[in-house]
């Protein structure tokens, strides 16, 4: 009988027996693509919503602050969706027969809030808190994107753990002051520059941090000189770099 | 038993705990039966929300409102306060800007004279936004203007539930701050000043930020003429969460001061 391998079937046979060992790699490597994949985290996917709101018509054509509807964020760890009645403080005198509002005048008349698809959420373990990152300049499009540009809200970050201790473990790349307008402080800084893309919509005449914010990246810089600045401001805001990576932080 | 059924055992076992170990994997730290903001929950109310509104009548521990005047913007016989019931100072005013431009301008525009963009996009068809510059709401006392923002009136919705009192003081102590930069004599303005403000465009009709010189407030600004009784314009809504005027302070009571909470910068 001849044979039924021919020589070359040897090395045929190391190679897939060095794959099967390759196997668990790769697989871990999917693995971990896929759970970064739009798919699993929902970057970039709006979802559907009961009114289709737009925030780049209301807070940027028509300039509402985010203040105005979104109340606690500076002050509290939750920022918080407005309630109907801020809705209505526009609506019940524009665009009174829209359809699209229909479900904003059922819920004024009848208390039933509004039910929004909760876009960014972090497990239940994990303690997130909005003011302190507000009160230190650290901006609404770096965590959730290019917000002014959003017609229906997307995730604009994954929100992932090593995402929230990359700036945590480095705060002093991320930190900026506005050189043209120094007596802001840095909670006023965050909204200031909304007020700015209004004249101003991919942050020409913006420092070098901002105009990434604008094109909706992160206020995220390496340049040697940015990051000294970076420093100093740490400093000056008090923010306490050595403890912001402990566990406790953000599991308690 | 023979060697396979034993075999046939250990696979079950080992199958079993293989199971067992992917029924570990449960969300439910991910999602915990706990009640955060806004989130619905059916373990503690049967509506599915988390809180209860106050009960009327009664009054939540430590949020006891004594200080009528700073909390309504009426004084003990319901008459509006025509001086401020908190210390009007440049921080003060500062936040007052800041506060006006966030919550006012979309309607009554930078300078409060009701031409902010959202009045041009269907507002005026109803009733024209208010418009701080004239006769009557210039002689307002101070406690109207709080009212206002509290309690809302006509067609504007009130702003209580967004605004705190001390914001609201703020924003009243801005208003005057506009009112008076508005009519102010061009004699009593500096003649440096003068000179800049010549070099502005006078009058801008729609909406350019007036730079405004806030420095401490003149006397004459704080303490408004005029004392009319609080009147309830048409239309007023009574909303689920109104604020009922609480009963006059009994008389030796009314000198504690509560905290009113300092202002944030
Ligand atoms: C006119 C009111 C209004 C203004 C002004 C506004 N928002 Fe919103 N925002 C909403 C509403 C309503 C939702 C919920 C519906 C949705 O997700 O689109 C929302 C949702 C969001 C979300 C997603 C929340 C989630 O579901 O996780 C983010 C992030 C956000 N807003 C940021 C901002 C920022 C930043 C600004 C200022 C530049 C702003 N918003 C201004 C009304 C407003
Ligand atoms: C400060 C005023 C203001 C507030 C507050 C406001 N809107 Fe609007 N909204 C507007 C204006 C102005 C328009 C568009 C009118 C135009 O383009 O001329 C608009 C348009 C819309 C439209 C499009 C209507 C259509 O038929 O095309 C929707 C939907 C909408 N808003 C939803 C909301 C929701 C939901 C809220 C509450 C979270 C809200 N708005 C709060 C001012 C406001
Ligand atoms: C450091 C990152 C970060 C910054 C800065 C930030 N957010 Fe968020 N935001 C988050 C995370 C994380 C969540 C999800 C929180 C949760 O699930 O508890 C969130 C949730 C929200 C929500 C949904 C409601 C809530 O509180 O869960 C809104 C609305 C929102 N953000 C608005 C804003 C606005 C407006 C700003 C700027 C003033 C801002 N955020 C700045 C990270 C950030
Ligand atoms: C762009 C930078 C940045 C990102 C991204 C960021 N943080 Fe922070 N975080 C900060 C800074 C700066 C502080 C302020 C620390 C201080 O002042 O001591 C802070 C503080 C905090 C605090 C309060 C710490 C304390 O001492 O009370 C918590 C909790 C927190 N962050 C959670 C998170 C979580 C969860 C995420 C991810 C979803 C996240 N942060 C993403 C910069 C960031
Ligand atoms: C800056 C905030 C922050 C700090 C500090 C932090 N975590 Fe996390 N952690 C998170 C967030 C956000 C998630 C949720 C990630 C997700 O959405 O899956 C998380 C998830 C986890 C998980 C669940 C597995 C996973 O990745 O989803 C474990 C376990 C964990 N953290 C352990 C730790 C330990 C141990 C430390 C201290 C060395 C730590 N964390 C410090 C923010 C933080
Ligand atoms: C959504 C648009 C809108 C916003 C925002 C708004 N107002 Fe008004 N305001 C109105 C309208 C409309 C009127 C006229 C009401 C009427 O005559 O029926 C008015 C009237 C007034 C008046 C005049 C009352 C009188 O005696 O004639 C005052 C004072 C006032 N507003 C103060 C404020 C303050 C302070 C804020 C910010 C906290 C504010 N408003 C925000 C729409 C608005």
């Amino acid at each position: 009988m001849a044979n039924l391998f021919k020589p070359s079937a040897n090395s045929a046979a190391k190679v897939s027996l060095l794959s099967l060992a390759g196997l668990p790699v790769v697989l871990f490597f999917t693995g971990s693509q896929i759970s970064r994949s739009s798919a699993n985290t929902g970057v970039e996917n709006p979802l559907s919503q009961p009114i289709p709101f737009s925030h780049q018509h209301h807070a940027y054509e028509l300039g509402i602050d985010c203040r105005y509807c979104h109340t606690g964020v500076e002050r509290t760890g939750y920022a918080g969706l407005p309630q109907t009645e801020t809705c209505m403080s526009c609506h019940s005198q524009i665009w009174t027969n829209s359809p699209l509002l229909e479900p904003v005048r059922k819920s004024y008349e009848t208390g039933e809030p509004i039910k929004w698809a909760l876009v960014n959420k972090v497990p239940e373990f994990v303690y997130f808190n909005h003011s302190i990152h507000v009160n230190r300049g650290v901006s609404c499009n770096n965590c959730h994107g290019p917000i002014q540009k959003m017609h229906i809200t997307y995730k604009g970050r994954n929100l992932h753990m090593s995402w929230c201790l990359q700036c945590h473990s480095k705060p002093e790349e991320y930190l900026y002051s506005d050189e043209k307008n120094p007596d802001l402080t840095p909670r006023q800084q965050v909204f200031n520059f909304y007020l700015k893309l209004q004249t101003d919509p991919n942050g020409q005449q913006m420092g070098p941090q901002e105009q990434q914010l604008a094109l909706g990246n992160e206020q995220r810089t390496t340049v040697k000189d940015l990051v000294a600045r970076g420093n100093e401001l740490l400093k000056q805001r008090g923010v306490k770099k050595a403890q912001l990576q402990d566990c406790a932080v953000c599991h308690h | 038993m023979n060697r396979t059924a034993v075999t046939k055992v250990q696979r079950a076992l080992v199958a079993g705990s293989a199971l067992l170990l992917l029924a570990g994997c449960h969300q439910d730290m991910w999602n915990q039966p706990k009640a955060k903001a806004q989130s619905k929950s059916d373990l503690i109310f049967a509506d599915g929300s988390n809180t209860r509104g106050t009960i009327p009548g009664t009054v939540a521990f430590g949020e006891a409102k004594l200080d009528r005047e700073f909390y309504t913007g009426l004084d003990k016989d319901n008459h509006l306060i025509k001086e401020f019931p908190v210390a009007v100072d440049e921080a003060l005013l500062k936040r007052g800007q800041e506060r006006f431009r966030i919550f006012c301008t979309p309607c009554h525009g930078e300078q409060g004279n009701g031409k902010g963009f959202i009045a041009s996009r269907g507002f005026t068809q109803a009733r024209p936004v208010g418009n701080y510059h004239t006769d009557r709401l210039r002689n307002m006392p101070v406690g109207h203007f709080f009212d206002v923002i509290t309690n809302g009136y006509g067609t504007m919705y009130p702003y209580r539930a967004r605004i705190t009192p001390m914001d609201r003081w703020a924003i009243v102590a801005y208003i005057r701050v506009l009112q008076e930069a508005h009519y102010s004599d061009i004699g009593t303005i500096p003649a440096s000043e003068r000179t800049r403000l010549e070099g502005m465009k006078a009058d801008p009709g729609q909406d350019s930020p007036p730079e405004l010189p806030i420095g401490a407030p003149p006397d004459r600004m704080l303490n408004s003429p005029g004392g009319a009784v609080r009147e309830v314009p048409l239309g007023r809504r009574a909303g689920p969460g109104q604020v009922v005027p609480s009963a006059p302070v009994p008389a030796g009571r009314g000198t504690v001061q509560p905290v009113q909470g300092g202002i944030e910068r």
